[in-house]
């Protein structure tokens, strides 16, 4: 069963929904101080703009996700939050402070997961937890017991003593979150914290993720994983070229941007091409993949037998629910996991 | 907070040497050994014969030349843990940004290696320092400042040296480092010879480099002969390249880094 199947009702968040007027906030005086709150936030490479005007509040304790393809600007906002890259334009504050002056306290409370990993190849992995805890001013003895308990929490308490180069990729990986940890985070950022991991290793985390934000823990993560995003968060955005084109709980994004159902249609090589126009007025909408073609619909049993009625014969035929990899497909036009 | 900051780094940083101490011990006590032995004993017997008293300042080769290796020993040394540790952790394993996810600042960066690489130096002068009295190469208890100097001197380079590897992608460019500066250097600021020997239009080549500075100042204090005049201007020099290079280093670590 999911992890995050029953979640405990953290309510949706008090927040400003996107798109809404900035300059109403007399409405926002009543609710709780956002975790974070991004206006207008913006950040540019020389003449590039990687963010671009972005607008979204993180309420305490809540799971929110960035999707977005390649190049959207997931990592670049990852990194303004972490106050590790400088704000161009535009405001930030973390646990209501400013990036800017106070990139060091706010730090002091994070825990960051970056999308490249960042494993100190000149020590072993027991060490590269214990200086990161040394970092946050932890006791060394202090630093040494976190770094045992998190190295079973991520099941490499066998290679403690091991040098970090030669451990798998997803070993990698599991030493970078459990580093992310050493000082007990309130915010825990995640850049795919899964790329790379088995299905059982990405189920562990999940598990262990959904027990933080149980605890209280803030999670923001971006994922390329549609199943993750379901999983694993309350509400998320959607990134498109440095914009937010989307906003909102798994479930209210596929309610606004997808049907209900979602036929699709597989065909013998050649066939696809040779369609033309027959499948128009079908379905509310039709998307062509390389591979096959999705026909969105309400009934989509219904939808599947108006493409037999017109002599149309697929190879497979399959009626699934809409997911939020229909909603990026319409959203951003390409399909999320590239 | 600044200082504790820079404090961790360190501590990082002597983490890594306790596990690599063992490759680099040997040389650094033997290397004295064989130099002073070899040049100053043997290489100086010919020389002192040669009636060089009157160049050398009325002392033994060996005598001469023990503090002058030592400023030099300081430069090698310093420019070796400023280039490939420092490129290392900037760009190939990008320790760095893990550590700037902490409340480790980027300042913190600069003056924690620098202040691991004055430990070092003063763990390889002082091993140098010790072998060198024991030659009889010390002719005052004023060599006891040579501790200090040589270190004031590997940090004159070391400063700079940061500097130019955080601007570094690849480790092409340090051989340039080493083969047009720290070669060149090590052979003629007045190590070996006294730079009035050198032809009369690289004489001034040679004072405006740090090593002719600590060189001639190392000189002087193991020799007591300290003439107030040239050691200051030889201090400020020295403090003067670790300072320039420091501010270097701050700009360089921020570029590259803060992005
Ligand atoms: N340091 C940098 N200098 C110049 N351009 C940059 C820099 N970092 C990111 N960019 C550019 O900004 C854009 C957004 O990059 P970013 O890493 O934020 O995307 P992303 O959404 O995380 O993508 P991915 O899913 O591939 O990780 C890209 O076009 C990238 O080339
Ligand atoms: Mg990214």
């Amino acid at each position: 069963m999911p992890a995050a199947a029953d979640p405990v009702p953290t309510g949706p968040p008090p927040t400003v929904p996107s798109g809404a007027p900035t300059g109403v906030p007399a409405v926002l005086a009543t609710v709780p101080e956002p975790l974070i709150r991004a206006r207008g936030l913006t950040k540019r490479f020389g003449r590039f703009t990687a963010v671009d005007a972005v607008d979204f509040d993180v309420a305490p304790g809540e799971a929110f996700g960035f999707l977005g393809p390649n190049g959207a600007g997931k990592t670049s906002t990852m990194r303004m939050i972490g106050c590790v890259s400088p704000v161009t334009a535009g405001s930030l504050s973390v646990f209501g402070m400013d990036p800017h002056t106070d990139g060091g306290r706010i730090r002091a409370r994070l825990g960051v997961v970056p999308q490249a990993d960042t494993l100190d190849m000149e020590l072993t992995v027991r060490e590269n937890l214990l200086i990161y805890g040394r970092y946050f001013d932890l006791p060394r003895r202090e630093a040494l017991r976190r770094a045992a308990e998190l190295l079973q929490f991520v099941q490499l308490a066998e290679r403690a003593d091991d040098e970090v180069e030669p451990l798998s990729g997803g070993m990698k990986r599991r030493l970078t979150i459990a580093r992310s940890l050493i000082n007990e985070p309130e915010l825990l950022l995640l850049d795919e914290p899964t790329t790379g991991l088995d299905p059982q290793a990405r189920h562990l985390l999940w598990d262990r993720l959904y027990r933080l934000k149980q605890r209280g823990v803030t999670l923001v993560l971006t994922t390329h994983y549609m199943d993750e995003a379901e999983q694993l968060c309350d509400r998320l955005v959607v990134m498109d070229k440095a914009r937010i084109v989307a906003e909102g709980s798994p479930r209210e994004l596929i309610e606004r941007h997808s049907s209900r159902e979602v036929t699709e249609l597989r065909f013998a090589p050649g066939v696809q091409e040779s369609l033309g126009g027959r499948l128009d007025g079908l379905a509310d909408r039709v998307e062509w993949l390389p591979d096959r073609v999705l026909l969105y619909a309400a009934d989509g049993e219904a939808a599947a037998r108006a493409a037999h009625g017109r002599g149309i014969r697929a190879e497979s035929v399959l009626v699934r629910r809409s997911t939020l990899e229909d909603v990026f497909l319409r959203l951003t036009g390409r399909s999320l996991v590239e | 907070m600044a200082l504790r900051g820079a404090l961790r780094i360190v501590e990082h940083d002597a983490m890594v040497y306790r596990r690599t101490w063992r490759g680099g011990i040997v040389t650094t006590i033997l290397g004295p050994f064989l130099f002073l032995a070899s040049m100053g004993l043997g290489l100086g017997g010919y020389v002192d014969r040669g009636g060089s008293a009157a160049v050398l300042g009325g002392v033994s080769y060996l005598a001469f030349l023990a503090p002058g290796l030592l400023a030099a020993q300081a430069m090698q040394t310093a420019a070796f843990e400023s280039t490939y540790p420092i490129l290392g952790r900037i760009q190939w394993d990008k320790t760095y940004l893990a550590a700037l996810a902490t409340p480790i600042g980027v300042d913190d960066l600069v003056w924690g290696e620098l202040g691991w690489i004055a430990v070092r130096l003063t763990f390889a002068c002082g091993i140098f320092l010790i072998v060198m009295a024991g030659f009889g190469a010390v002719h005052s208890p004023l060599a006891v400042l040579d501790l200090p100097v040589a270190v004031l001197t590997g940090l004159a380079f070391a400063a700079p040296i940061v500097a130019f590897s955080a601007t570094q992608r690849r480790d092409s460019g340090f051989n340039a480092i080493f083969r047009f500066g720290v070669t060149p250097l090590f052979l003629f600021s007045g190590t070996f010879f006294p730079v009035d020997r050198l032809p009369e239009p690289l004489q001034p080549v040679a004072w405006i480099t740090p090593l002719y500075h600590g060189v001639d100042l190392a000189r002087a204090l193991s020799l007591g002969r300290v003439d107030p005049l040239p050691a200051g201007v030889h201090l400020v020099v020295l403090v003067a390249f670790a300072a320039g290079g420091v501010a270097l280093a701050r700009a360089a670590f921020r570029r590259r880094l803060r992005v």
